[in-house]
């Protein structure tokens, strides 16, 4: 148990997606306007990757991998290649089914989230989450783990950095430096801070 | 050839005017990620271009067969397949940088950019335009990875492909290396400065103002 939270909380703090390993940077940057939108397009991730990571782990183990083809007649197959095709199907197929099924049968919920859904298929952090998962060889408890932190990392950078930006609305910047330039120096900062997490794991 | 000069400047216009990273804000994520060394920079600058170019070709010749409504997924497997291609010819070639590079190869398919292009241009117009578009805005994206790879390595070790430019102090030079440009911040900091630079040398590209302040008249005594 004590192994699942810590990896949770290491994918959460110390492998901060966004802001250690610059991942799903261009809608962390797009949608951190207004803290509501914000909110939407954490829970989405939390979601999407939470189920994705665990699905692709499944799949690769049990037929991607080196020699997973065993049972079958097959010890020598290696489709490892073929993971990122499998990987970014499954993605798109289950983001392409949560929108029909939240738009079938909720559609309030819909009204909100919906709009972040079709862009958490082009989303790298979603996608890095699987490929990570096969790198690191986590277990399918452990990818679990790993997809719900990464998840909520995202989504606490993402939340965080569109409160500082609502509060900068009124702020008297150069105007080269308005909108985008200031975000990157205000992510940078938020990244300096991050990387003090990385001490917290090492022991 | 009459196309010529419009295909000249859809070709020069995303070099700096409608730069993909600075402007367009596509395809940061491996903007940052890859550029702690000029060679690794260099790499992913040229994957991406050729990704980015034969997809475009592929997409923009398929274009009135694919139905609007799965055009996402026809567009992802597409891209997909030429980046598991990039990749294993990046492992049987260049393993060493391919293993430095790790996922972030593999991730260009998920690259905003390459999206991005393939659905505002490939996908209205013929092969040979979106082509060279792809080409256009795959060189402005490799500009600021090579710009940015080359500043971090330079500050960052004091070298430049590995070789020595700035002796450092403990070589017996004079060049202390900040340890910062290596690691993830300075990486922001760099993209953010070189966005200033880039609107306040083109000022008709900065943001407009999104709240006004209100007009408060000053307190009189």
């Amino acid at each position: 148990m004590s192994d699942f939270f810590g990896l949770f909380l290491s994918a959460m703090f110390v492998d901060n997606m966004p802001l250690t390993l610059f991942l799903g940077l261009c809608t962390f940057l797009a949608l951190s306007r207004r803290p509501g939108t914000a909110v939407g397009l954490g829970i989405a991730v939390i979601a999407a990757m939470g189920f994705t990571v665990p699905l692709n782990q499944l799949i690769y183990t049990s037929v991607l991998a080196p020699g997973a083809l065993a049972w079958a007649g097959f010890p020598d197959l290696d489709l490892s290649y073929l993971s990122l095709l499998s990987f970014i199907g499954v993605i798109a197929a289950t983001v392409q089914l949560t929108e029909m099924v939240i738009d079938r049968f909720f559609p309030r919920i819909y009204a909100a989230f919906g709009v972040f859904l079709p862009l958490l298929t082009v989303h790298c952090a979603i996608l890095a989450g699987s490929l990570f998962m096969v790198e690191r060889n986590l277990t399918f408890t452990q990818s679990i783990a790993f997809g719900l932190g990464s998840g909520a990392g995202f989504a606490i950078a993402v939340i965080t950095l569109s409160a500082i930006r609502v509060r900068l609305a009124y702020a008297d910047l150069p105007s080269g430096l308005r909108g985008l330039g200031i975000t990157f120096l205000l992510t940078g900062l938020m990244s300096l801070g991050f990387s003090a997490f990385a001490q917290m794991v090492a022991q | 050839m009459a196309a010529s000069p419009r295909l000249w400047t859809t070709l020069t216009e995303p070099l700096i005017r409608q730069n993909p990273i600075t402007l367009q804000i596509l395809g940061i994520c491996s903007a940052l990620a890859v550029t702690t060394a000029l060679d690794t920079a260099l790499t992913m600058a040229a994957s991406l271009t050729v990704v980015l170019v034969l997809s475009a070709g592929i997409i923009s010749m398929i274009r009135k067969m694919i139905p609007g409504t799965i055009r996402l997924i026809v567009q992802i497997t597409i891209v997909a397949s030429l980046v598991i291609v990039i990749d294993q010819i990046l492992q049987a070639y260049f393993f060493d940088i391919s293993r430095r590079l790790s996922v972030f190869v593999s991730l260009i398919t998920t690259n905003c950019l390459v999206l991005g292009r393939t659905e505002s241009f490939a996908r209205n117009n013929p092969p040979l335009a979106s082509m060279v578009d792809a080409l256009g805005n795959g060189l402005g994206y490799s500009l600021i990875l090579v710009v940015i790879g080359a500043l971090r390595e330079v500050l960052g070790r004091g070298k430049l492909f590995g070789f020595e430019v700035l002796p450092t102090v403990d070589q017996g030079g004079w060049f202390t290396p900040f340890n910062l440009m290596l690691l993830a911040p300075s990486a922001f900091f760099m993209l953010g400065g070189l966005v200033w630079a880039v609107r306040s040398a083109l000022p008709e590209q900065a943001e407009p103002i999104e709240h006004t302040p209100p007009e408060v008249e000053e307190p009189s005594r």
